[in-house]
């Protein structure tokens, strides 16, 4: 892959890439505060809520109660660490990937599949896309598209790294 | 030309200066984001604890689960004797720590199927409450063996395992009543046989655990009382529920008379399966050779042998009180716990048989109406057991109505005067609750067949304890061990026994005599 530091954009590209990142970051940093200030907030009825081929597996993290806190642990601070990375443009080569596999995540547990019944209210559901995917795909276009090192902190950090 | 090198350099340092600045404010430009969603954040923190302040004056409960004081079963062993080991019974028996070694067989079938089934887990963390089965009473034999069976299964193992002594079967209850090893007894016969073999049980010292209802008629009903009061025995009434967290609560809630003047409470049941309209399985081995048909028979009046009869009881008035003592005794008891309700004013009733047209007796849609003029309320109960049509038990106030099953809930009234400045401000919104309370908020239970959900869901079966799911009827046999060993009376007495006796007769007699129904207080009779 060409390196990520010589892709020029535009101002007007630079503006609205940089704006996708921080809005989703946004979305990432509210779920996860709103799961942190809720005591009674648990992935149990969720995961347990599963369909799909890989349903096992997330009745499998949600039948062990040291995986459930596990699970619950990353998927709160995990939530909050990408949506800072996002917005404040930190290590978000890291926070990307981290954010595309949650979303992957998510998007396996209650796949929009025909046929598929879910108990917990949906959002944004459309047949095979969900509101998750077209996230997940947003994410990878940030991926293919950095601008950390333009507008962000990690100017600054990886910057001093090279010298 | 020294002028010229020193402005070069001037303008030199003044350009990488505003580079560096400009770096900066490339680096920090997405700051101010973060800052708003502080900003944000704080602003609806604040909203969200203003609007919890403004509920919480007027309601002043917490979503802090009850504190029961758990008093540990230590003492001396408790020797009990067991009368009628269908299904009941052995539910009784699993819930007094003696589980049938093919239901754990089961339990650990399901649990490897489906991960959520935590039956067989639940029943090993139940408490040990040190009883001794000693002996076991049913007229058919089959039945009398798996209850001997579960009895000896001490250490709580499937087909095969290490079982202890059987405990002895005696072949009438008035045996197994005259027997010196058995301290206490729990009742699960056919309704006919409770009012009966709880007297006799009282006459000869022995402590009583009755399913419901207490008695089949009014007459027996005084005995009943009369026989537990002089013996002085501890009697409960088998309504598990009494041990159900969210009870607590919706008793707490209207003592705070947050639901202000309550004047309908509207309680149902409503089934739809073979088994919940108590056209059980008869089982292939059954036969008058392994019957005791005379005994069953008993105080109701004869009929010649009938596998129906015997199985499908709960069908006939002869052995049943139907809907109203069944299914009606549970949805006053919850009612009576929260509200203490007493014996009503009078009754009306109406209903018939609809749909199960199998040469039953009792009606499976059934309607009663009790009146309580001096409360300024009516109780209506509405039963349907062919559809599943799911129905709250609900009492409504002027100002909010609750619903009340395994959880509670509270929702302000529309038309309400209390809360009417809340209402207008958009402070409270009725269509969301007002409080809810969750018992062991954070667990999701699989329930499996229908007429266990409909059991759960309206709190019969399961409740919780610090957090842990345990098996209300197990609580319920526990108080009542609890309270032979300290000399105290459970919860579900004899006294509460009486009044919903006497409420559910008064069902009944209103339905079958199609008349309008009085309680004398005064004379403590129904007219």
């Amino acid at each position: 892959m060409k390196s990520i530091k010589y892709i020029t954009y535009s101002t007007m590209q630079l503006f609205w890439l940089v704006a996708l990142r921080v809005l989703i970051g946004w979305y990432f940093l509210y779920e996860g505060m709103v799961k942190l200030t809720n005591p009674n907030w648990s992935s149990v009825g969720y995961l347990l809520d599963s369909e799909g081929f890989l349903k096992g597996f997330y009745l499998s993290l949600a039948s062990n109660p040291f995986i459930l806190k596990t699970v619950d642990f990353l998927n709160i601070w995990g939530l909050i660490a990408i949506g800072l990375g996002l917005i404040l443009g930190t290590f978000s080569r890291i926070a990307i990937i981290a954010g595309i596999i949650l979303m992957g995540l998510y998007y396996f547990s209650h796949p929009p599949f025909i046929g598929l019944k879910y108990s917990l209210p949906m959002e944004g559901s459309y047949l095979f896309v969900n509101k998750i995917l077209v996230e997940l795909a947003a994410l990878v276009v940030l991926f293919v598209f950095p601008t950390s090192k333009k507008i962000g902190l990690d100017r600054f950090i990886f910057s001093r790294k090279k010298k | 030309m020294e002028n010229n090198k020193e402005n070069n350099t001037n303008r030199k340092s003044s350009e990488s200066k505003k580079i560096k600045r400009r770096e900066v404010i490339k680096g920090l430009a997405t700051i101010p984001v973060l800052g708003a969603f502080i900003y944000g954040w704080y602003k609806k923190q604040k909203f969200d604890r203003l609007l919890k302040q403004a509920i919480q004056e007027d309601i002043s409960l917490d979503a802090v689960n009850p504190v029961i004081n758990k008093n540990i079963s230590k003492g001396k062993q408790i020797r009990i004797g067991i009368i009628g080991c269908g299904s009941r019974g052995r539910a009784l028996l699993k819930a007094a720590g003696f589980v049938h070694p093919e239901t754990i067989d089961t339990w650990k079938e399901e649990a490897l199927k489906n991960k959520t089934d935590k039956r067989y887990h639940d029943y090993l963390e139940q408490e040990d409450l040190n009883l001794v089965v000693n002996g076991v009473c049913d007229v058919f034999d089959i039945n009398a063996e798996k209850g001997q069976e579960a009895a000896s299964n001490l250490n709580s193992e499937g087909s095969g395992g290490n079982m202890g002594a059987k405990p002895r079967r005696y072949r009438t209850y008035k045996e197994l009543l005259a027997a010196r090893d058995i301290d206490a007894v729990i009742i699960a016969t056919p309704d006919h046989w409770h009012g009966t073999m709880t007297i006799e049980a009282a006459k000869s010292g022995k402590h009583v655990y009755s399913e419901k209802p207490m008695t089949l008629a009014v007459p027996e009903t005084y005995k009943v009382v009369k026989a537990v009061k002089e013996n002085n025995i501890v009697f409960q009434l088998g309504h598990q529920n009494r041990q159900n967290e969210s009870y607590f609560k919706a008793k707490e809630a209207i003592k705070k008379n947050i639901l202000g003047r309550i004047n309908l409470i509207e309680v149902t049941t409503n089934r739809n399966s073979p088994n919940g309209a108590w056209v059980y399985n008869i089982p292939e081995e059954a036969g008058p050779s392994n019957i005791d048909w005379k005994q069953f028979i008993g105080p109701a009046p004869y009929h010649d042998f009938s596998l129906k009869r015997f199985f499908r009881w709960r069908c006939w008035w002869d052995y049943s009180t139907g809907l109203s003592g069944d299914l009606f005794t549970h949805e006053y008891d919850a009612m009576n716990q929260i509200l203490g309700l007493g014996i009503p004013d009078s009754a009306v009733s109406s209903g018939g048989i609809y749909y199960f047209k199998d040469g039953r007796t009792v009606p499976d849609v059934l309607q009663m109406v009790f009146e309580y003029p001096d409360r300024n309320f009516s109780l209506v109960y509405s039963a349907s057991l062919a559809s599943n049509k799911k129905r709250g038990r609900v009492i409504m106030g002027h100002d909010a109505y609750m619903e009340v099953g395994k959880d509670l809930k509270i929702y302000v009234d529309t038309g309400s005067t209390k809360y009417k400045k809340k209402l207008d401000e958009g402070i409270i919104d009725p269509s969301l609750p007002l409080y809810s309370f969750t018992p062991g908020m954070k667990q999701v239970d699989a329930i499996t067949s229908p007429t266990e959900q409909y059991f759960a869901g309206r709190g019969l079966l399961y409740t919780y304890r610090g957090g842990k799911r345990v098996d209300t009827t197990h609580l319920h046999i526990k108080e009542w061990i609890d309270c032979i060993r300290d000399g105290t009376q459970p919860s579900c007495n004899i006294d509460m026994g009486f009044e919903e006796a006497m409420t559910a007769h008064m069902g009944t007699i209103a339905y079958r005599e199609n008349r309008k129904v009085f309680w004398d207080s005064d004379k403590q009779k129904i007219v």
